[in-house]
């Protein structure tokens, strides 16, 4: 789920003393800071029905508990905020403004519905100050993971980047990859897209690119314990990836002598995804088709994507899903692999 | 005890097999083999500057491939494999039963040069050398016109100079070029394509963007490069169709290659699932993106897909189609693909005929 | 009994070269690993490529990213077509695991070598040096 930060000056409160100085001097209290990947106004950063008065998407509490919370029957559910923190190029504003968030999502959410819980918005822009800011949350139970966006300065499973990483294996937190980009790089290698729906169309080879950086550069042999979650990439593309992917590594193993099985077994281990989108027709036999082929009952993790246009109507589940992987999908795999989020809040 | 023969098995060739190959590489002895193509304002050119491109390495890509050509298809005189006419024939056409080859000559790169006049000149001396040491040499290949999409005005040139000989089948330029190759300022290429008949067949990757080969930034490992194949075919893909190309230019035939095709249908759905979404941002699409894709492109075999399950090829190919599927080698390539082996799934003769030969066929016009 | 084929004069062969031979209408790459003599069937169990024209490699473990080491005495020829690696003195494929449909044998992971064995097996031969000429078994 989202949480839609209204602007910069909702966060002022949050800041400390020199960086609202700097919000005064540089008037930003004026920009809303929001994402490129999810203009506010476009049809799939908010379903109509879903969208507040005022405000953003995202941003209307009452209205999160009683279309989502209450419709889905959540128990729990995890808040990722899709904000310009994790874009701009200077990265100690990056990391003040990500803690701001944190704070602001901690006491303006957390603090109002137990049923919440968030994602740890962090500087990707600094690694270092990325795991110092996983620190600072660790102790907070209701964190339950990391989030970064998939498009980011250096492809993730670079080792500049394993301080994040590190960081939040320490504390058993999973890392989210969430659709959506920095820009850094543009989004083909054959430059910039004209339309924001060939942008959202290409994110799966963003996702596909991060997962082969992950893999290959053996943050999961470097890092066993960690789970990687890519969020909203979709899910029916993984397969296709993976094949080429261990035909591939069959031939070129003096290469990468740390992996030591085949990706795709690698990926079923470390890497969960989000139901949504669920880029398939509503056909049982061909969501089943996919599921098999994905080869594993563990790595589909039950997701609204509110306030996102993903859907119509409840339809929030793909028909011909039999009870015991709905049960997986619903309640086991999220609980697996967020082990925070079974534990009491202090 | 005896004595045994070591004979050096001669090649016999394969009368069972009839292949379309659509995509085979003639691959130059040396850089200087292009030379006498060239004309002479550009010899010296080539000689002193060879290439500006946007790399950092001089004359080697910067990713170091783990193998670039199958270690067996080095030429009986020691020429790198794929530079010797003869050796092509019978080590590839006469065994693997290739009716038609289509060349798909991706030396010396014309469309990476930075230089544009540069470029063109070597896309047209390119084309020259497909006639003068393969075509005319070897009756069952075919030619694909190189041509240098960044400079459209000289692509449409290039492509009026061949129309109408048939030695080419099909025009080719790089699919990772300075712009999605959906936009506009492309379009002038796709005009005279659809105007003289010819399919365009892009072959991955196309170095030579300057552009990161993937959106989260430059890959460390060849493990991780040799995936960007399907990324770029991809983009291309949303982008000719999103940009509106087939409504526009509705004779036209897009051949991708090389890209793989299992990754198809799950893009199909993505594309219309998120345009029945944000279709308002495109209106000049008539219908949905997917239908589009069925009836304009095509996507040769190779590397043939090995899923985990062989069943699920045929389950994929399904989805695809049977008549979107053209064969390919990739000779003389190392994930090359051998007509007698590739298949480890049960096809019905007709869908056989119809990968190996027909649909290719079909789409080229070939007899 | 199996039926015995002269292939090379010794000396003929080099250590860590290899001869490329047809006997009993077999394509048969004979390999000198310091002064042994190995036999495998020139095709590749994947796709059919003609195994022993390949290069003789070594395996490679790691102990984390970033780390590398030659293992010695670990030759395996490395197929020329698409890369998959065969132990020369056994034959045995270091390359898959799960191929549920080509599955023939068991698979297990080697504490501390860090590779799995994979299914497919290269076809070998036993070779012996009779006087001086090297002679291959089948």
């Amino acid at each position: 789920m989202h949480v839609a930060v209204p602007g910069v000056k909702t966060l002022v409160p949050y800041l400390d003393e020199y960086w609202q100085e700097r919000v005064r001097i540089q008037q930003l209290e004026r920009l809303d800071l929001s994402l490129t990947s999810y203009p506010p106004t476009a049809p799939l950063s908010g379903r109509p029905d879903w969208r507040p008065q005022q405000g953003p998407p995202g941003s209307d509490l009452a209205l999160l508990q009683e279309k989502a919370l209450e419709r889905f029957g959540v128990r729990y559910a995890i808040l990722n905020c899709l904000w310009g923190s994790q874009v701009l190029f200077a990265e100690d504003m990056a990391a003040a403004f990500c803690r701001a968030v944190n704070d602001w999502i901690a006491a303006e959410w957390l603090d109002r519905d137990s049923r919440l819980r968030a994602s740890i918005m962090v500087p990707t822009q600094n690694p270092e100050l990325a795991a110092a800011e996983i620190e600072r949350r660790a102790g907070d139970p209701r964190f339950v993971q990391v989030l970064v966006l998939a498009g980011l300065d250096l492809p993730l499973g670079r080792r500049l980047n394993w301080p994040i990483f590190k960081a939040a294996t320490a504390h058993r937190l999973p890392v989210a990859v969430h659709a959506g980009s920095a820009y850094r790089h543009p989004p083909s290698s054959s430059g910039w897209p004209s339309f924001l729906l060939e942008d959202y169309v290409s994110n799966t080879q963003l996702f596909a690119a991060q997962l082969a950086s992950l893999v290959s550069e053996g943050v999961f042999a470097k890092f066993p314990e960690l789970k990687v979650v890519l969020v909203e990439s979709g899910f029916t593309w993984l397969p296709a990836f993976a094949w080429k992917f261990n035909k591939t590594w069959r031939g070129v193993r003096t290469e990468v002598p740390w992996v030591t099985k085949p990706p795709f077994d690698i990926i079923r281990d470390h890497v969960r995804l989000t139901i949504q989108p669920t880029d398939a027709p509503n056909d049982p036999a061909i969501i089943n088709a996919l599921i098999e082929q994905i080869g594993s009952d563990d790595m589909l993790l039950f997701a609204s994507d509110f306030p996102h246009w993903q859907f119509d109507g409840d339809d929030v589940l793909p028909d011909g899903l039999d009870d015991a992987l709905l049960q997986k999908i619903l309640v086991e795999n999220p609980l697996a692999t967020y082990p925070r989020l079974g534990e009491l809040v202090a | 005890m005896s004595l045994s023969m070591l004979a050096a098995e001669k090649a016999k060739p394969n009368t069972r097999l009839s292949v379309v190959d659509c995509d085979i590489h003639p691959v130059l002895r040396s850089d200087l083999e292009i030379l006498p193509y060239l004309p002479e304002r550009w010899r010296d050119h080539l000689k002193t500057y060879r290439r500006h491109l946007r790399q950092g390495l001089h004359g080697t890509l910067t990713h170091m491939r783990m193998q670039v050509n199958r270690l067996d298809a080095v030429t009986p005189d020691g020429g790198p494999p794929g530079s010797d006419v003869d050796f092509m024939r019978s080590h590839h056409l006469d065994q693997n039963g290739v009716e038609w080859g289509l060349l798909q000559s991706l030396q010396p790169a014309a469309h990476a040069e930075r230089n544009l006049e540069y470029g063109a000149a070597l896309a047209t001396a390119n084309n020259e050398w497909q006639i003068a040491q393969w075509i005319d040499k070897e009756p069952r290949l075919r030619g694909s016109i190189q041509v240098t999409q960044e400079n459209p005005e000289a692509a449409v040139r290039e492509i009026k100079r061949r129309a109408g000989d048939k030695r080419f089948v099909q025009v080719s330029m790089s699919p990772r070029a300075q712009e999605p190759l959906g936009r506009p300022r492309y379009w002038p290429i796709y005009e005279a394509c659809e105007e003289h008949g010819l399919p365009i067949g892009l072959h991955v990757p196309g170095f030579g963007s300057g552009y990161a080969s993937t959106p989260a930034g430059w890959p460390s490992f060849y493990l991780e490069e040799h995936q960007t194949f399907a990324y770029i075919i991809m983009g291309v893909f949303t982008s000719m169709v999103l940009e509106g190309v087939f409504e526009r230019y509705k004779g036209l035939k897009l051949v991708l290659v090389e890209g793989g095709f299992a990754w198809v249908p799950a893009l199909c759905w993505r594309l219309d699932k998120a345009w029945t979404r944000m279709r308002s941002e495109v209106p000049h699409l008539k219908r949905p993106p997917s239908e589009y894709i069925r009836e304009h492109i095509w996507f040769t075999t190779q590397p043939i897909e090995e899923p985990e399950n062989p069943e699920d090829l045929n389950r994929v190919i399904e989805w695809i189609g049977w008549d979107r599927l053209l064969f390919s080698t990739d000779y003389p390539h190392w994930d090359f693909d051998d007509p007698k082996t590739v298949f480890n799934i049960r096809m019905t003769p007709e869908h056989r005929k119809m990968i190996f030969s027909d649909n290719a066929k079909r789409v080229y016009g070939l007899p | 009994m199996p039926n015995r084929y002269v292939v090379a004069k010794v000396g003929e062969i080099a250590p860590g070269s290899s001869k490329l031979v047809k006997v009993a209408g077999r394509d048969i790459g004979v390999f000198n690993l310091n002064d042994s003599y190995y036999a495998l069937l020139s095709k590749c169990p994947h796709k059919g490529a003609e195994l022993c024209k390949g290069k003789i490699v070594r395996r490679v473990t790691s102990d984390e990213p970033g780390s590398y080491t030659v293992i010695p005495n670990s030759e395996m020829i490395r197929c020329p077509w698409h890369g998959w690696q065969y132990d020369l003195r056994t034959g045995q494929s270091w390359c898959d695991q799960d191929n549920v449909a080509l599955r023939k044998y068991a698979v297990s992971v080697e504490t501390g070598e860090g590779l799995l064995k994979g299914p497919y097996v290269a076809e070998s031969y036993r070779v012996v040096v009779d006087e001086s000429y090297v002679v291959v078994e089948i």
